[in-house]
């Protein structure tokens, strides 16, 4: 078992914002390939510090230090360019914003045009039609390609901008508590999607919701005061927590 | 009772503005009536000629109006590649840090030197420069007041910029950055086609300050009344004719003089408005 390089593993990372404090503590973790891996906790435990880690977000701000160790196919990300890592994993966000000068279109290939990598024209049809096709927004937007993906639904926006990533075919995608400003359709809808796209890509969700977690996850993390409290099958834990702080917030007592 | 006098003395002093403001207008128009009379508007709008010899005077406002919004428009050319790096460095490069207030104080300290100060500057500093470069013969000219005009813009400039640089959402950013966009890529790709209706409209309102500026442009564009054929030629603004022959005019000149104050402050108005109007559509979106 253990001979297969994990596609992200966690090496007692540590993420501080200020000298004193650390939001994320010593976190050790591998990620298997084509999994969905829900994180959980509640307010302010660090999951989504933790998740912003991996595709160096924290490299954006002073003042931030992350440590430890991060590992992408057994390669250290923390000693990456910034740049290279983030073309690997994917990032989706809380709030759905596609780029409101671009249309629907150019969102999708927003990743190629913002690095400068040219692709013909066929590329770029083949390569839109994948994408939208692979989050289930092809046959609702493909005779408005021109138009600007402002005008979309929240979820159809939040679609959008997970066909906006796929198109860079990452390893890993990241995902911050991707439908908690949609509505229980769409966030069915994107469900149903991540269910479907663990087969291309190792997803690793950010989730307030626990039937969310429930419901997607193979592998669940519990997270508090920065600990990885737990970290297992997502059954296994919402039946049989070995930590009575993991029991606490799954009975609703915490949190 | 209190509340009743309140609001009688409230509105009393609120009337009073827009009762000078027009008084104002209602002046300049009846004073302006016998120039517009005598020449024709559009005649006096588009004649070249500036002479007052005694029986064959004649008056027309094109000189000033071409000197003016020469000026106006190279200073916008010449603040642009200054102006635009301050408000990326405040907006989005050193944002929040101690290095951006210092710059932005320092900035916005510009904006509050008198005109006297940058007209004697100006005159006794940069004319000598640009003479002993060669770049404008006789030193005084169009250019020499639209290169300080243009120092005296970038205040309102960068920080309106600024303003509408720090206004794009962080949501774009990061989903920029999240996608393997670099810097650079973010802010010519993202901030710019986001903010740049914002960051025209601050251009627009700083064209309609450099349009009424009359200090230091009087004391630098050289005084002469000809349609300045080149930007080292000297000429006349709007302004700076008004301000140059006023003490000396009575008469047809005189209500020349007016009506030539009367076209700044239509010109200056329209483009005010105009800028605000971007400025309120720009924050929408």
């Amino acid at each position: 078992m253990e001979s297969v390089t994990p596609i992200l593993e966690f090496k007692k990372t540590c993420v501080s914002y200020t000298k004193q404090t650390m939001a994320v503590k010593y976190v050790s973790a591998a990620i298997e390939r084509n999994t969905i891996t829900a994180i959980m906790g509640p307010s302010g435990c660090g999951k989504s510090t933790l998740l912003r880690a991996v595709n160096l977000m924290h490299s954006l701000y002073q003042n931030i230090r992350v440590d430890g160790e991060i590992l992408l196919n057994g390669e250290n990300i923390l000693s990456m360019e910034p740049i290279d890592v983030r073309r690997r994993v994917g990032m989706v966000f809380q709030r759905p914003a596609p780029f409101p000068t671009m249309s629907i279109y150019d969102n999708v290939l927003s990743g190629f045009s913002l690095n400068g990598i040219k692709l013909s024209k066929a590329e770029k049809d083949t390569t839109v039609e994948r994408c939208l096709k692979s989050v289930a927004l092809w046959d609702e937007v493909k005779d408005v390609l021109n138009k600007k993906g402002t005008f979309l639904s929240g979820g159809q926006q939040q679609r959008l901008c997970i066909a906006r990533a796929l198109a860079m075919k990452p390893d890993v995608l990241l995902m911050d508590e991707p439908t908690s400003a949609l509505d229980p359709i769409a966030t069915k809808h994107i469900e149903e999607l991540l269910l479907d796209l663990q087969k291309e890509v190792t997803i690793l969700i950010v989730t307030h919701n626990m039937g969310q977690a429930k419901r997607i996850s193979s592998k669940s993390m519990f997270m508090y005061l920065g600990e990885l409290v737990e970290y297992g099958d997502t059954e296994t834990m919402f039946t049989n927590p070995i930590d009575e702080r993991t029991k606490a917030y799954l009975t609703g007592k915490m949190g | 009772m209190n509340d009743k006098l309140y609001r009688i003395i409230l509105f009393v002093a609120a009337l009073i503005v827009p009762i000078v403001c027009g008084g104002v207008v209602y002046a300049l128009v009846t004073d302006a009536y016998d120039a517009f009379e005598h020449f024709g508007f559009l005649n006096f709008l588009t004649s070249s000629q500036w002479s007052y010899t005694a029986g064959n005077e004649q008056y027309g406002a094109l000189p000033f109006i071409t000197g003016t919004l020469m000026t106006a428009l190279l200073a916008l050319v010449f603040c642009i590649p200054f102006s635009l790096p301050v408000a990326l460095f405040v907006g989005e490069y050193f944002r929040g840090t101690k290095v951006a207030s210092v710059l932005s104080t320092v900035t916005d300290l510009l904006a509050g030197i008198p005109s006297i100060i940058y007209g004697l500057w100006g005159f006794f500093t940069l004319r000598p420069i640009l003479m002993a470069l060669d770049i404008s013969p006789q030193g005084s000219g169009v250019l020499t007041a639209s290169l300080v005009l243009a120092i005296m813009i970038i205040p309102y400039v960068a920080s309106l910029s600024a303003e509408f640089i720090k206004m794009v959402p962080n949501d774009l950013k990061e989903g920029a950055y999240s996608l393997g966009a670099t810097r650079a890529e973010v802010i010519r790709k993202i901030i710019f086609p986001v903010a740049g209706s914002g960051i025209f409209s601050s251009y627009v309102l700083a064209i309609g300050r450099a349009l009424g500026e009359t200090m230091t442009v009087t004391m630098l564009i050289g005084n002469t009344n000809n349609i300045p054929d080149s930007i080292q030629s000297t000429g006349n603004s709007m302004a700076s004719i008004i301000a140059n022959q006023f003490g000396e005019a009575d008469d047809l000149r005189l209500s020349s003089l007016i009506a030539i104050g009367l076209v700044l402050f239509l010109i200056t108005a329209l483009i005010n408005m105009i800028g605000k109007m971007m400025i309120k559509r720009a924050r929408i979106v």
